[in-house]
């Protein structure tokens, strides 16, 4: 069991949660994730580390609340427990002075993007940042995004706050106006592919984390398999970062929309019950 | 001595689900002998001056004497007599192919009625499990020599030689990657053939001799070999399984609707998707599923699919009947339950429909040429045999090869040209000091209970060499 030493409601359907898990923490770097398990009937979800601290031991989640995992997950508080806790797995993100690097965000990776953004400022990178979100009510870490790069820009959908439009508008202005060495691009799977599409004709390798339905994590069960250049990977263990010049974006949505009637029903099903555990405390 | 008995050619049946139930039930298949039953079968052993059968077991089972025990009513000794060779007996009655090992070597067998030794040897181990007080007479007593063991993984091999290292007074940890014990006999092989409560009883006496158990724990990620070994493990014995799954490397293959039979088996048996949406993860249900291989896995993924509701289900293998490598007897189950066996077919591609999910798959027949390295008859395409198999679910089951994950965070582990760690058969030793390896990683996909005497041989070795 790993307890969950702190919440923080992020937005309205984004949570964070502090877990004590001594020997993910000792391991965990920048871009790696987590596989949960939240109880006996859990299925095993992929959560990506948002950060970790060797001396606390603890390890630091960000999801937000999708399908009827995710949504019991929320009903969790500080003091209860997760069952399973497994990592850090996946390769870490590569991490190297390559000049100016571009890390954009959308939505919940917000969390993702920080320690990465906070390591390549770490080497000596020029840290560029975008964040972009639905409206303003759902903005949260501006200040902590800010504090490991150089440079930061909002976005939200609908203009109620900072810039108006998507992400890959101001992306797209970076690498007209300057010169850029990286972009690393971590959200929703539209988002990163448009982000992927904005970057190929000015050549920048530009790296996604990509976040395919998984269950044992560690490369027995090839149900996260991707194909990227043509070739077949999987993401637990080949991944979860890949070039997205070379990622087949068409193919990672129809596997990751398998389960979409499933889901549909087991929300259906949570719904009826949560009632209940919720007035039963 | 006893005088010599009279040979009775009759072997017992062992009671069986019938067919159109059990298709559509996770229950077991095979029921098991009754008392009756079981003395009558050991009876049939004639008490040979020169037993076959005990050559033919791979963890050196005393089998006479089980069965003379099992013969005299004594199950309480028969119990001993199993258990002091094999911790697992309930699991190795139901899943050894004995037909290979020491049933093939019994000398009845050269008149075509071998004992049921392993029908036998689940008798005893379940008349055990029901009969809890002689699991606390039994109880060995632990003394800890000081010396801390390691062993990754907790599936037949990693479970053999944990209770052998602590039957030998040592203390042992198995870090197991998932969230419980059992690695293939919980994942892979299904409720049907070896309940889990049976798997989970074995692993609950492994854990009475003191051996503890640390779930979550994937080793070359949360810790490496090297820093096991440093932080206070003396020895490492290394089973971390098969791995990686392979797939056939065809047009169409990442459709929707295609797993391979890891995944398809992990999600039945591990997770537990038959019983959606009581538990939490899901499974495609199919109306038609293809199951390609001709391996035990096939056998279990396509008997899996026919019990989640498939209206017809087809195992696309090509070779023939007799190259097949699945045990006879689960051939026939499957065939009696009525999965569809397609013969020399084998897929040029897969074909799907505009919301990317596998609607059809495009096949050649096949024949057969001159033996191949396995010794068995090549299988060559026929031009201008392509036909389309409608489908909406897609089985891979042709093998694993070894997961890199441990091979590659491991310094100095010497490898063989397919990926599996080099380990010397007859000690389980590898090219790193402390090291032992065995099952899967060693040796390629293979039986439980070749795992389980890998176990065993690595368990004797390392006792000799912490005892110096």
């Amino acid at each position: 069991m790993y307890r969950i030493l702190a919440r923080e409601d992020l937005a309205p359907n984004i949570h964070l949660f502090k877990v004590e898990a001594p020997g993910v923490a000792q391991k965990a770097q920048p871009g790696q994730f987590v596989i949960i398990r939240s109880d006996e009937k859990g299925e095993r979800i992929p959560l990506t580390i948002a950060d970790w601290d060797k001396g606390e031991g603890s390890v630091t989640i960000v999801f937000m609340e999708v399908g009827a995992t995710t949504r019991k997950l929320a009903l969790l508080d500080a003091g209860d427990s997760i069952l399973n806790f497994v990592g850090p797995l996946g390769r870490p993100t590569e991490i190297e002075k390559f000049g100016t690097v571009v890390c954009v965000a959308g939505g919940f990776a917000i969390a993702t993007i920080v320690p990465i953004a906070r390591a390549m400022k770490q080497v000596g990178n020029k840290v560029i940042a975008i964040m972009g979100f639905r409206t303003k009510d759902l903005v949260f870490w501006e200040e902590r995004l800010g504090s490991v790069s150089h440079e930061l820009i909002v976005t939200t959908d609908d203009g109620s706050y900072k810039r108006k439009g998507l992400v890959t508008e101001p992306l797209k202005e970076l690498l007209q106006e300057s010169k850029v060495d990286r972009v690393i691009a971590i959200g929703p799977t539209v988002m990163m592919k448009f982000s992927s599409l904005t970057t190929k004709p000015f050549g920048v390798k530009t790296i996604v984390s990509l976040n395919p339905i998984m269950v044992d994590g560690t490369g027995m069960c090839g149900c996260c398999r991707v194909s990227v250049g043509g070739e077949t990977k999987f993401v637990c263990v080949d991944g979860p970062d890949f070039d997205g010049h070379d990622v087949d974006w068409d193919l990672l949505v129809n596997r990751q929309r398998s389960y979409l009637d499933e889901e549909k029903k087991a929300i259906e099903l949570w719904e009826t019950r949560k009632v209940k555990v919720v007035e039963n405390g | 001595m006893a005088e010599k008995k009279k040979i009775n050619l009759n072997r017992v049946p062992i009671p069986k689900q019938e067919p159109a139930v059990r298709r559509r039930n996770f229950n077991e298949v095979a029921l098991g002998y009754t008392e009756e039953q079981a003395i009558e079968e050991a009876n049939r052993c004639i008490e040979c001056k020169k037993a076959g059968c005990k050559d033919g077991c791979p963890v050196d089972v005393d089998i006479p004497e089980f069965v003379k025990a099992v013969c005299d009513h004594d199950m309480p000794e028969a119990v001993r007599i199993l258990k002091s060779k094999n911790s697992l007996p309930g699991i190795c009655g139901r899943v050894c192919p004995q037909e290979t090992q020491c049933e093939m070597t019994c000398n009845l067998a050269k008149k075509g009625a071998p004992v049921a030794i392993g029908r036998l040897e689940r008798y005893v181990a379940d008349w055990e499990r029901a009969h809890p007080e002689v699991i606390e007479r039994q109880k060995e007593r632990i003394k800890f020599g000081g010396k801390k063991i390691a062993v990754v993984g907790s599936g037949p091999a990693g479970l053999t030689c944990a209770a052998d290292l602590a039957k030998l007074g040592h203390e042992v940890t198995i870090l197991e990657a998932l969230h419980v014990a059992g690695g293939v006999l919980m994942y892979g092989i299904p409720e049907f053939r070896l309940p889990k409560a049976i798997v989970q009883a074995e692993v609950d006496y492994v854990k009475s001799l003191g051996v503890e158990i640390e779930f979550d724990q994937v080793i070359g990620k949360i810790a490496i070999v090297d820093e096991l070994l440093k932080n206070g493990y003396d020895a490492v014995f290394l089973a971390p399984g098969a791995g990686a799954p392979m797939f056939l490397n065809i047009p169409g293959e990442n459709l929707s609707g295609i797993y391979s039979a890891n995944e398809f088996l992990t999600r039945t048996n591990l997770m537990k998707a038959y019983l959606f949406p009581d538990y939490d993860t899901p499974i495609k249900v199919g109306q038609k599923v293809a199951v390609f291989g001709g391996g035990n896995v096939a056998m279990d993924a396509s008997r899996c699919a026919l019990r989640l509701g498939a209206e017809e289900v087809y195992i696309i293998y090509r070779r023939s009947k007799v190259e097949m490598p699945a045990r006879a007897e689960e051939r026939e189950n499957a065939e009696e339950e009525g999965v569809s066996f397609k013969l020399l077919t084998n897929p040029k591609r897969f074909i799907g429909d505009e919301q990317g999910k596998v609607k059809a798959v495009e096949c050649y027949e096949m024949e057969l040429g001159e033996p191949d390295e396995s010794g068995r008859r090549r299988p060559i395409r026929k031009p201008g045999t392509e036909h389309i198999i409608d489908i909406d679910l897609a089985i891979i089951a042709l093998g694993t090869k070894p997961n890199p994950i441990i091979p590659s965070t491991t310094k100095g582990l010497e490898l063989t040209r397919w990926g599996t760690i080099r380990t010397d058969e007859a000690t389980g030793r590898t090219s790193r000091d402390r090291v032992w390896c065995g099952g899967d990683m060693a040796t390629g996909a293979a039986t439980v209970i070749s795992a389980m005497g890998a176990g065993k041989r690595a368990a004797a070795d390392i006792d000799a060499y912490l005892r110096g």
